[in-house]
């Protein structure tokens, strides 16, 4: 079965349209309640399976700073009576590839195997261990904590990085969004395997386990799978509360730095995942600075001035407001002006909205672009997770489609003035212009 | 997400694994799995003006990724215009007479498709992707901009000050990267691969548009160029659409692969050493030996031995390199090693590291030549080669699951002088390696008088306060 050719089109009303039949998600429960996301797919001999939790970095706190994503980093090197040498091995044995995906909200782990038996088997018995049976061995741990801290060092060098840093504690303040997910030197320092071993414990959990599992393997194969990949977590769901975002305190921070280039970047909290205001904001960003090279920042700053290499607009969604970020690097000298372009752009768009072509030519790009988004098994199993992990319906692809659609010109210039203000952004500009 | 337009592709260093693993084949695959041969989805064609098509079949989604390779990079250029085969890459995008100013972004856009370009040492490539139905688009665009671009003055002028901000944000604010730059123009002493892709900046400061169009007329050429697509599409319906749109364009006099200069590297003979100093915390250390690339992918071994090499040292997390300085013996944060096989010019093995906190460059150092005295001592074993060679099978699988990858892999065969074909050879050569022979090749070329070492000795940052905002706008 051709999962991904059930897409058809039609054209109706200015300008082609894509209609979607909704991709074929099977979807249930374990007996631990772990929730499974499952599409079938023979086309290759391949099965990729993720297993995410509710464990990012929003459930570290200031002096534990590092904690969830040193979790998460632990979980192959050493499980299950195996060592880090033995998984390691194990899985290039059979060219088996383990990765993570670590942001505010998820920890997650994914698996990718050729799905023939010797290889599956090899590798889901490793997998499984990995999830379940991690060990956070003491000397590893503290291997990995110099190493990370060593690459702490290094990147808050980097111009890129303290921009970065600098402006998630101004834009969240105490909320912990504005902590960074690989922590601080001090708190890396501090951890002890215990604060591990808590975490894994209460968050690691069948209850808040969400499986993705998508290729080469039968609706029954994968019941099993899901069950032997949960049944021996930690079967009490963990209380989990996130606090709300508040508008942050308007500031602009210079810092000096000996780079050629100043980078820049201006925030706001944007974008939940549950968000209402979700597609006249995603819509409009794409025009304000989201669309790739067709958009009014790479218009203005880059194809009509050569300001920047890169500028770009985007709302990171998260279970609360994630956040809204510009950003660009230009040359030392110009970047005052670059920054008030950017600023008066950002402005302009705020009060007076995109234009009627704007919107039809988003929406084409958008819905037109619709079939790259899900052409591999990679990309499918990404949106697997995302959904299962929010809880989003199973129809999220297809009502995508339909929302974009639906956006009007006056709803976008609503919608960001209500939620953006211009003039309350936190500003960072890392190596700021000298005075002479 | 952030989407980097007309990217440098700095095909050389550190890379070189993730290259191997792009470079093989599916053939030694059928016992697990895969139905279609290359042969069987694969078809290429010849149009009179010398274009090559080469269209690959794959059906599990409507959509379609076209790319032009043409066999001009920056190898091909010359002193004082080091960098111009990447500008004219960006001038690309700045309109003809038909499709004027952005109307190709635009166009593509509205027809829902995404769109790029890369430039490296042997070749500049373009691409669309997009639904099906919209190739015809996609063709009538990228074949008139062979042809029919139209270079200005005014156009110029802003564009290259956007490629000396790539190069800042790529090079000259990347102190690992300057180390590798300077590694390379002081490994390499005479051929071209001794320059950079994106150019030296002061080259860039003096170009002109003239620069630009005397590359534009010189190779963008049918003749010079293979179309490449992979997609959800008929070959024969791909073949005439190509003969419409690209047959009118008359082929130009250039220089085939074969008869361009080769200027041979001469041989070096000793060791030579660099310093970089730049800010940063860590010091680095990456080290460059020479090394042969495939020039007869049926006859050679040398080339696969050193992929087999470079994976035992630093294929897998449990790899030579990883396993026993970062792991065991806690010499090194990081420890690294690559080559690529494929490639016009001369080849490289590199192999680089971090030193750990409280160890110097020189102890590091120390413990990389120790591996290395290692394996010209004993070899490696047959378990870790099975590793590697497990790996690769495994790789080219999983790449089918990506039509982008599987478009790139053609593509930089055909650039190079190889053809797709030799993909199915390369990947049962690389299967066939013995121990023995990954021997030979690390007591052969990994050796001080081919050796160049390059540290970098980091700076701190100086702390000056930061300045008020100025009164007013600089020009």
């Amino acid at each position: 079965m051709h999962v991904m050719r059930l897409i058809f089109f039609l054209f109706l009303g200015v300008f082609s349209q894509w209609a979607f039949a909704t991709l074929p998600i099977q979807h249930w429960q374990t007996s631990s309640g772990a929730r499974v996301y499952f599409i079938e797919s023979r086309d290759l001999p391949i099965l990729d399976i993720s297993i995410d939790f509710s464990a990012g970095s929003s459930t570290d706190t200031r002096d534990k700073s590092g904690r969830a994503a040193m979790t998460l980093h632990l979980l192959d090197l050493g499980a299950g009576g195996l060592s880090e040498d033995q998984i390691a091995k194990g899985l290039a044995d059979i060219g088996a590839r383990l990765n993570s995906h670590f942001d505010q909200d998820r920890a997650g782990i994914a698996l990718r195997t050729l799905s023939s038996a010797r290889e599956r088997e090899q590798a889901l018995d490793i997998f499984r261990r990995v999830i379940q049976h991690p060990e956070f061995d003491a000397k590893v741990m503290e291997r990995e904590k110099v190493r990370a801290i060593a690459g702490l060092r290094e990147a808050d060098t980097k111009p890129g990085t303290i921009a970065d840093r600098t402006l998630m504690k101004m834009l969240y303040g105490d909320h912990p969004y504005g902590l960074r997910g690989s922590g601080e030197i001090d708190s890396v320092s501090a951890l002890q395997r215990e604060d591990l071993v808590n975490l894994y414990r209460s968050l690691y959990t069948a209850p808040g386990a969400v499986v993705s599992i998508m290729g080469d393997m039968s609706r029954a194969e994968a019941e099993a799978l899901a069950e032997s990949l949960t049944k021996e977590l930690t079967q009490e769901k963990a209380p989990y509360s996130l606090p709300d975002v508040a508008a942050p305190v308007a500031d602009i921070k210079r810092i000096a730095h000996p780079a050629t280039q100043s980078h820049i970047l201006i925030a706001y909290p944007g974008l939940r995942r549950d968000d209402p205001d979700y597609f006249p904001l995603l819509v409009g960003n794409h025009i304000l600075g989201g669309g790739a090279f067709t958009s009014r920042l790479m218009e203005e700053i880059r194809q009509k001035r050569g300001l920047a290499y890169s500028v770009h607009s985007q709302f990171s969604p998260l279970r609360k407001e994630g956040p809204f970020e510009i950003g660009l690097q230009t040359r030392k000298d110009q970047s005052e002006e670059a920054l008030a372009l950017t600023r008066k752009v950002l402005a302009d768009f705020v009060a007076g909205g995109p234009t009627e072509k704007e919107l039809t030519a988003a929406k084409q790009n958008i819905i037109g672009s619709f079939p790259l988004r899900i052409d591999s098994n990679k990309k499918i199993i990404g949106y697997l997770a995302m959904i299962g992990f929010y809880n989003l319906p199973l129809t999220y692809l297809d009502d995508y489609v339909k929302s974009v659609e639906k956006v009007t010109v006056p709803q976008i210039k609503e919608t960001f003035q209500r939620r953006i203000n211009p003039a309350g952004m936190v500003t960072v500009v890392v190596g700021a212009e000298e005075k002479k | 997400m952030m989407i980097y337009r007309r990217v440098t592709v700095l095909l050389s260093a550190l890379r070189a694994i993730a290259m191997v693993f792009a470079m093989v084949s599916v053939s030694l695959v059928s016992a697990s799995a895969i139905a279609v041969t290359p042969e069987a989805t694969t078809h290429e064609y010849k149009l009179g003006n010398g274009l090559k098509l080469i269209v690959k079949e794959d059906h599990r989604s409507p959509v379609v990724i076209s790319q032009i390779w043409y066999k001009a990079g920056s190898i091909d250029e010359v002193n004082g215009v080091t960098g111009v085969a990447h500008v004219l890459e960006h001038m690309m995008f700045k309109g003809t007479k038909k499709f004027p100013g952005s109307e190709f972004s635009t166009l593509i856009a509205a027809a829902g498709g995404r769109e790029n370009a890369f430039t490296s040492r042997d070749y500049t490539a373009y691409f669309q992707q997009l639904h099906k139905s919209r190739l015809p688009l996609a063709m009538q665009l990228e074949s008139d901009r062979m042809r029919n671009l139209v270079l200005t003055k005014e156009e110029f002028a802003k564009e290259i000050e956007v490629v000396m901000e790539e190069r800042r944000l790529r090079t000259d604010d990347q102190p690992r990267a300057l180390v590798h730059e300077k590694m390379t123009a002081t490994a390499i002493q005479s051929h071209p691969y001794r320059r950079p892709v994106i150019g030296w900046m002061n080259d860039l400061e003096n170009m002109s548009v003239g620069d630009a169009q005397e590359w534009y007329d010189r190779w963008y050429a049918p003749n010079n160029a293979i179309l490449v697509v992979v997609g959800d599409v008929n070959p024969g319906e791909v073949f005439a659409l190509a003969q419409k749109y690209y047959g009118q364009i008359k082929s130009r006099t250039l220089l085939p692969l074969d008869k361009r200069k080769p200027q041979v590297e001469p041989k070096q003979l000793g060791i030579k050493r660099l310093t970089v100093k730049a800010p940063a915390r860590l010091p680095y250390l990456a080290m460059s030996y020479h090394a042969p690339v495939l020039r007869n992918p049926a006859i050679d071994w040398e080339p696969y031995a050193l992929e087999m090499l470079a994976g035992v040292l630093d294929g897998n997390e449990s790899a030579r390199l990883n396993k026993e300085l970062v792991r065991e013996r806690h010499i090194a944060s990081s420890a690294g090693a690559g080559y690529d096989s494929t490639g016009r010019g001369p080849g490289m093995f590199y192999i680089d590291g971090t030193p750990s906190e409280g160890k110097t460059v020189a102890d590091l150092e120390a413990a990389l030549r120790g591996e290395i005295e290692k394996l010209v001592r004993d070899g490696v074993t047959d378990e870790e080669l099975a590793r590697v060679k497990a790996q690769i099978v495994a790789s080219h699988v999983f790449q089918l699951d990506s039509m982008f990858a599987q478009a790139m892999q053609i593509g930089q065969m055909e650039s190079i002088g190889l053809s797709y074909r030799d993909v199915d050879t390369m990947l049962k050569k690389l299967q066939a390696v013995t121990a023995e022979q990954v021997r030979d090749v690390a007591k052969k070329y990994l050796m001080d008088d081919s050796l160049t070492v390059a540290i970098l000795d980091p700076q701190p940052l100086e702390q000056k306060p930061p300045s008020a905002a100025p009164a007013g706008l600089r020009h």
